[in-house]
């Protein structure tokens, strides 16, 4: 077949076998990864302008009218275009598939990605022609002052963000759904059931019978141990939805005012009680689901590729409830550079309840090496590798986020380079996305009815490309934090140029890996095949029926 | 072990920080290695609850740690009983500093108070060395209490090595901050603080 062919037909990808849950999940996944190219493009256009004078783009990058307005939607595009969607497709296939009942669903859930869609084309178009740029902190009153930016852009942008939180909270009531049906393996389960199970109660409930010697509370819980971090994670994401809702309403009702021409005294709200409460919210995307997210699909990728039950289970879904309850009480990690904020928080919130966050991603990491230990040999798979490097990801990332979590660092660290780089685009490049890849390797026979991969070598070459690349953007980056650099202020004289023609570098082989990732899956579903994913299904069916077990038995070396 | 300066400790940290990044990195590469060969045996034996408490152990002690290494954390939590040997008090509107005295000449040693207020938007307010490197920065929020008074954002700094500091904002309050072709930092103070007095290796 030449390569002309697989680029139009792809390698056995067809389309008209997709049943409507697979091809729900495709779509989201395309849109994700168009989203990612376009996250990775205005990542190096930043990293591009600070290298100094001498950088290729045209002078317009490094306007601050401009280069803010990418700052702005750079992180709307990541979060929300790229990563809310591929999470949001993976558990909203995974719930049913895991189980074993069908999604709740298809229809809300072609919604789901129609709305963050939609939703960031508007925020980023606000950025593009109003050249809106509050950035995404929306530190009050910056989103209302009309004196810098643009109204219209405003609420166009604030328009989006509102689509995209509608879109997620369809997600959430999908899955919630979908997890309290009593159909199937769930027929005679009560509602109290589910719930005990979906917060780990039972889990917590199991530990406390051994010690005390007691038989177990349940033998098998009623959710799978993925289900429970997907549940769990998903009560943050309503919560950071309903916060993010709510000042955008705020933001937005400035804004329609000012346009009528009789604007509104910002003044009214405090700013500081105003990002307290927009990080408690925000916090929730960082230090919740994310984190929660990321430990379910850990145990949920290591009991697939292993075939075998997680290590020390009962204590893994305790922990994910301990998580949750830590989740709401960091935010103060924030604001520990803001003097008005009372002491007690900085040091309670800030930095005690911060540093769980060490235990809590520590105990994950430990449960799925264990995990993956005590089935060796294995074969060296695309997916183990990935979530090997997603375990590298957040083993770097977690620390470096903790160790900035305290009242004397925090004085020369907070808004520096230091944690952009060193912390959260590793989390998100590194930790999250090779997560997120070793998934999309586990499932994609499954999504896509056993599709050959085009090539090997390039999920190979995306592989390394990827995590030196990942890696090396994180620590240059890094490095420029400790030298002084701030986040949030733009420069073009070249102040910090030999660290960020490093980054630049780095940051340049994700979005070459990007391409080889996305050309590899171009030439496996051809270019006939993407078109068919968003056809109509001819199978309605909102489930899949193959068991989780048997995904197990190609690991095995 | 006690860090008289910002560079100290970020030295200090960078070098601590990469050891601990080289690590990781080769721990998960070792343990990727092992993972896909038959009968290797454990080099160490990790108990669970053991490593429970490293990690317990490490967040909890590393606060203890800078607490008592870094100078500035309990002169922030205790600053309203220090009396300062200088005080200086300055407003920013429109991304203009207002008030601010030309130069502030610390000698060697001397505690400063800073209290910076904001009468619109959130803004920073940070001491750099000529190299770049950060010396000490806050957040600046506007606002005013019911008597219409602006808030405070207030700061005590010890300088404890000669220099000369810049002052900029360290926050983003829109691109207002920096002239239209980004070129330049409209916030920006050349030589805000002059630090004397000290000797080469900092103190009196």
């Amino acid at each position: 077949m030449s390569l002309k062919d697989n680029l139009i037909n792809g390698t056995n990808f067809d389309p008209d076998s997709l049943n409507a849950l697979q091809k729900v999940t495709l779509r989201a996944v395309v849109m994700s990864f168009l989203f990612f190219g376009l996250v990775a493009i205005e990542g190096m256009i930043m990293k591009l302008v600070v290298t100094g004078p001498s950088n290729p783009l045209p002078e317009m990058f490094s306007h601050p009218s401009h280069y803010f307005s990418i700052m702005t939607v750079h992180p709307i595009v990541g979060i929300f275009g790229s990563t809310y969607q591929l999470v949001f497709a993976a558990f909203m296939f995974l719930v049913p598939f895991l189980t074993k009942k069908p999604l709740y669903s298809v229809k809300l859930a072609n919604a789901v990605w129609i709305l963050i869609t939609v939703g960031t084309a508007l925020a980023w178009i606000a950025a593009f022609v109003w050249q809106y740029a509050p950035l995404y902190t929306l530190y009050w009153p910056l989103p209302a002052d009309t004196e810098q930016f643009s109204a219209v852009g405003g609420v166009v942008f604030i328009l989006g963000v509102a689509l995209i939180m509608l879109g997620t909270f369809g997600f959430i009531y999908n899955i919630y759904a979908t997890i309290f049906a009593r159909v199937g393996v769930h027929k005679d389960k009560t509602t109290k059931e589910l719930l005990i199970s979906g917060f780990g109660i039972d889990g917590m409930l199991n530990l406390w019978h051994k010690l005390t010697g007691k038989p177990p509370y349940s033998k098998e819980p009623a959710l799978a141990l993925p289900v429970v971090a997907i549940f769990r994670g998903t009560v943050d994401t309503f919560l950071d939805a309903v916060v993010i809702l709510s000042a955008g309403v705020l933001v937005l009702v400035y804004l329609l005012f000012d346009l009528a021409g009789s604007p509104l005294d910002v003044t009214v709200v405090d700013s500081l009680l105003y990002k307290n409460y927009f990080w408690w919210g925000l916090d929730l995307v960082a230090d919740g689901l994310v984190l929660i997210y990321v430990a379910g699909s850990w145990y949920l990728l290591a009991t697939l590729i292993t075939g075998q039950k997680l290590f020390m289970e009962n204590v893994a879904r305790a922990a994910l409830m301990l998580e949750l309850l830590v989740s709401w009480m960091v935010w103060s990690h924030h604001l520990l550079a803001d003097q008005g904020q009372p002491e007690m928080m900085k040091l309670i919130s800030g930095e005690m309840v911060t540093a769980f966050e060490l235990l809590t991603q520590g105990l994950a990491l430990f449960i799925t090496l264990v995990t993956l230990w005590k089935a060796r040999p294995l074969k060296m798979t695309m997916e183990l590798k990935y979530l090997l490097g997603g375990l590298v990801g957040f083993g770097l990332a977690v620390p470096a986020a903790i160790i900035q979590a305290d009242m004397g660092m925090n004085r020369v660290l907070h808004n520096t380079q230091w944690i952009a780089m060193a912390h959260f685009h590793i989390a998100l490049v590194v930790g999250l996305y090779m997560t997120l890849y070793s998934a999309l390797y586990v499932l994609w026979p499954i999504v896509t009815n056993n599709t050959k991969m085009f090539s090997s070598k390039m999920s190979n070459i995306h592989y390394w490309m990827y995590l030196i690349g990942g890696i090396g953007l994180g620590a240059f980056g890094g490095m420029a934090g400790l030298d002084g650099m701030l986040r949030r202020h733009l420069y073009v004289n070249g102040e910090f140029n030999t660290l960020m023609i490093l980054a630049a570098i780095c940051g340049t082989m994700v979005v070459i890996a990007w391409f080889i990732f996305l050309l590899n899956i171009v030439l496996s579903v051809g270019i006939k095949g993407l078109i068919g994913i968003f056809m109509p299904a001819k199978d309605p069916t909102a489930s899949y029926g193959i068991e989780p077990e048997t995904v197990a038995e190609n690991h095995k070396a | 072990m006690t860090f008289a300066s910002s560079i100290e400790l970020l030295k200090f940290h960078e070098t601590a920080y990469t050891i601990y990044a080289l690590m990781i990195i080769s721990v998960i590469a070792w343990f990727g290695y092992n993972l896909t060969r038959e009968n290797v045996k454990s080099i160490v034996r990790i108990p669970f609850y053991g490593y429970m408490a490293f990690l317990v152990a490490g967040g909890v002690g590393h606060h203890i740690f800078t607490y008592n290494a870094i100078p500035w954390v309990s002169q922030d939590i205790t600053r309203h009983e220090i009396k300062p040997d200088q005080s200086y008090e300055f407003e920013i509107e429109r991304h203009k500093w207002i008030g601010l005295p030309k130069q502030i000449v610390v000698q060697c040693g001397q505690t400063v108070k800073f209290d910076v207020h904001s009468r619109d938007l959130v803004y920073g307010f940070g001491l750099f060395r000529k190299d770049g490197t950060l010396v000490t920065q806050m957040q600046v929020n506007p606002g005013t209490d019911v008597n219409g008074i602006l808030d405070s954002n207030d700061m005590l700094w010890t300088f404890n090595h000669n220099g000369v500091f810049d002052l900029t904002s360290t926050e983003y309050s829109g691109p207002a901050q920096y002239s239209e072709d980004g070129k330049k930092d409209l916030m920006l103070v050349k030589d805000f603080v002059k630090v004397v007095g000290c000797k080469d290796g900092g103190a009196k």
